[in-house]
């Protein structure tokens, strides 16, 4: 928060071109934190079991998922079907957690958004945290069931807060777009469901990459989430490292996907309270 | 004096219509419009041509003024006078279309009581949550976290979640958090209209208090009242245009004015709005106008009231009365008189009246409303009834040593001192009784 002896706030049109800020955002960091913190403490209220969702939600989808794919369908993977997909489901839940709520933070933030001034950037940034804590709780679940089928982690664990970062800045990246486009057509927040549900498909969560034809193979790699959910599994139980080079090119990709929607969220902004 | 707020030339502009790129069956009206050679239905006509243009709408328009720092500046106007919209864009929520303002200093606006409040959080969440989004630091609201509980009166409460809470505890708490901000300016909207009457003094009282304490504080509210209480500026927006700028009592003045029917007087009122629904109609006012009145429409303390009155008949009826109530600035009824019954007109004419009285009325600012009666005691067959009509103020006695405004807007009969028969008794005051 703006502290200093005498602050000058002036208002003005908006000019054409907006630098990105981001000084500003690191001001109102007091608010960002709680408002992340309101969305945590009171995602559970009122509910028994609280945080146990978090762990039951992914137990009981490596659950049926083994029961279909592992029993029923017999699908082939290298390590144990329900820590193979335990450990795909943990970045793909906080992935999708993190950008349906990033791309509803905008519009669902409008009683603040038209009473009080901070940077808007603030909103979705603060979403991104929701997801966070479930997926370390998560992250006890997995290591018990590593414990349970033996596996001993190895170096390629110390990747892991990387893949983290990864999927983060993926949410972020795409859920910026969503929620700046999402202000002026409610059709993305339609959409964004589907979107996801269809996005989960395309992930090597419930099968293996292996069973991707090899002319596939590239294409089906440019899902950024691809390199990340390989990424994930490599670390924690030490499977085939994912290709770098395509981790390399997502991540690119991301940075642009990040980047150009960050410039597009500052251009559209001054207009949010006018519009929504 | 250094400058707190400085405004120039601020404008802000807003489509009309469906605000955002529209959907698929504009696009398409658009694309087969065009084919067709027709440009685009042009937006619906909206009553003040002067505000719109080219399918925008003018909610602001060239507004300035500047604020000193420590003055109380209060903010009146009707509804859709573009108030609202200065606030929102002095706060920053919004942005204006041309012009500039700049604010020196620490500002906290308050559009709203209770910002940011999550139903399922506690009380004290609450007030970590809303303090941080009006601008507290963390530090600042653990040093009066006491005192903020404590002047929302809710600290059996405090750790019980808000969705539990009575509508009047919620405000209550958002006011409290609100009161404790410090900053160099404060925005404040409308929200001491909330509350049971003695939080609403608490408010007030916490209001003054700030506005004491040099800090600069623009103030908007409908509440007359507050606003003269709390304020010595004043500025009046009207059709978002800046009318008037000046002293609290003048802007008052000049808001009431506004909202008078005719202000013109002796204007045509045949077409104005009526108050009331179920009047007759068979006798209407065509114009009325005050006389003996100063170039200011002004009169003085002890003249004579006299008005004249022109009517029209439409249809036959029986004698009837001209009732005449004079109304306070805020309102409030003063009195009220009634003519003898007079001949109506002939159908189809015109007819002049003329009444007067004397009315023992205090220095103000006074308006009137005026009706067409059949019969004054019955009070329900009404012909025609105008409200917020001849607005006109009376002048200080001149003799006086002038009059308080909290002795009322009448000037009672003079006290008579009744002469006692003994001078000297204990009994004085019975006997003053049955003398």
């Amino acid at each position: 928060m703006p502290s200093s002896s005498k602050p000058i706030t002036i208002v003005e049109p908006p000019s054409g071109w907006f630098a990105l800020n981001l000084g500003e955002v690191w001001r109102y960091r007091d608010l960002l934190l709680l408002l992340a913190w309101r969305d945590i403490s009171a995602r559970f209220r009122q509910s028994v079991i609280g945080y146990g969702w978090a762990i039951l939600r992914p137990a009981l989808t490596a659950a049926i998922l083994t029961l279909v794919f592992s029993v029923i369908m017999r699908v082939k993977t290298d390590v144990p079907y329900p820590i193979f997909a335990f450990a795909g489901l943990m970045p793909w839940l906080y992935f999708s957690t993190s950008l349906s709520g990033v791309t509803q933070s905008i519009v669902g933030g409008t009683s603040l958004l038209t009473k009080v001034y901070f940077p808007r950037l603030v909103l979705p940034l603060a979403k991104v945290g929701v997801g966070l804590v479930e997926l370390i709780l998560q992250f006890f679940v997995v290591i018990a069931m590593m414990a349970w089928y033996q596996y001993v982690p190895g170096w390629s664990l110390l990747a892991l807060p990387l893949f983290v970062i990864v999927t983060i800045v993926s949410s972020l990246a795409f859920g910026i777009w969503l929620t700046a486009l999402n202000v002026k057509y409610r059709d993305v927040g339609m959409a964004v469901p589907f979107l996801i549900q269809i996005w989960m498909y395309l992930c090597p969560i419930m099968y293996p990459i292996e069973m991707i034809p090899e002319k596939y193979r590239m294409i089906y790699a440019l899902n950024p989430m691809v390199g990340v959910i390989e990424g994930f599994r490599w670390s924690l139980l030490g499977t085939t490292p994912p290709d770098w080079t395509m981790v390399g090119i997502s991540l690119v990709a991301m940075l642009a996907v990040l980047v150009s929607g960050l410039a597009y969220f500052r251009k559209v902004e001054t207009s949010f309270a006018d519009i929504i | 004096m250094t400058r707190s707020i400085e405004i120039e030339n601020l404008s802000k502009r807003y489509k009309l219509g469906l605000t955002h790129a529209g959907s698929v069956r504009d696009l398409a009206n658009k694309v087969v419009g065009k084919v067709l050679g027709k440009s685009p239905a042009s937006p619906s006509a909206v009553t003040d041509p002067d505000r719109t243009e080219d399918g925008h709408f003018w909610a602001l328009k060239d507004i300035d003024f500047s604020v000193n720092q420590g003055e109380v500046l209060g903010v009146i106007g009707k509804n859709g006078a573009g108030k609202s919209t200065l606030l929102k864009l002095l706060s920053r929520i919004t942005f204006p279309t041309s012009g500039r303002a700049v604010l020196h200093g620490r500002v906290a606006s308050l559009l709203e009581v209770g910002t940011g409040f999550h139903p399922e959080l506690t009380g004290r969440e609450n007030v970590f949550l809303n303090g941080t989004i009006l601008g507290m630091t963390r530090k600042e609201i653990n040093k009066q976290l006491d005192d903020i509980v404590d002047f929302a009166g809710v600290a059996k409460f405090i750790d019980t979640p808000v969705k539990r809470y009575s509508s009047g505890m919620t405000v209550r708490l958002g006011f409290a958090v609100a009161a404790h901000l410090d900053p160099e300016i404060l925005i404040v909207d409308e929200v001491l209209a909330v509350g049971d009457v003695e939080f609403q003094k608490r408010c007030l009282g916490k209001m003054q208090s700030v506005a004491e304490s040099g800090k600069t504080v623009l103030f908007v509210s409908h509440n007359l009242a507050s606003i003269r209480s709390l304020t010595t500026r004043t500025v009046v927006l009207s059709q978002g245009k800046l009318i008037f700028d000046g002293p609290t009592v003048d802007g008052v003045a000049c808001y009431i004015k506004e909202n008078m029917i005719s202000q013109e007087s002796g204007s045509d009122v045949t077409a104005a709005p009526r108050a009331f629904s179920g009047l007759t109609r068979k006798v209407d006012f065509v114009s009325m106008q005050l006389s003996g009145l100063d170039g200011d429409g002004s009169m003085e303390h002890d003249s004579e009231f006299q008005l004249n009155v022109t009517v029209k008949a439409n249809e036959a009826c029986e004698p009837f009365v001209i009732g005449l109530t004079v109304l306070s600035q805020d309102k409030t009824p003063i009195g009220t008189t009634f003519s003898e019954p007079v001949t109506p007109p002939a159908i189809g004419t015109q007819q002049d009246y003329q009444v007067a009285a004397k009315f023992p009325l205090a220095s103000g600012s006074f308006h009137c409303a005026i009706s067409l009666a059949e019969k004054p005691r019955a009070g329900t067959l009404v012909h025609d009834s105008l409200s917020d009509v001849l607005p006109f103020k009376v002048n200080e006695p001149s003799l006086s040593a002038g009059w308080v405004p909290g002795w009322g807007a009448v000037c009672l009969p003079h006290l008579r001192v009744i002469p006692s028969i003994t001078p000297i008794s204990k009994q004085s005051s019975n006997d003053a009784k049955t003398g």
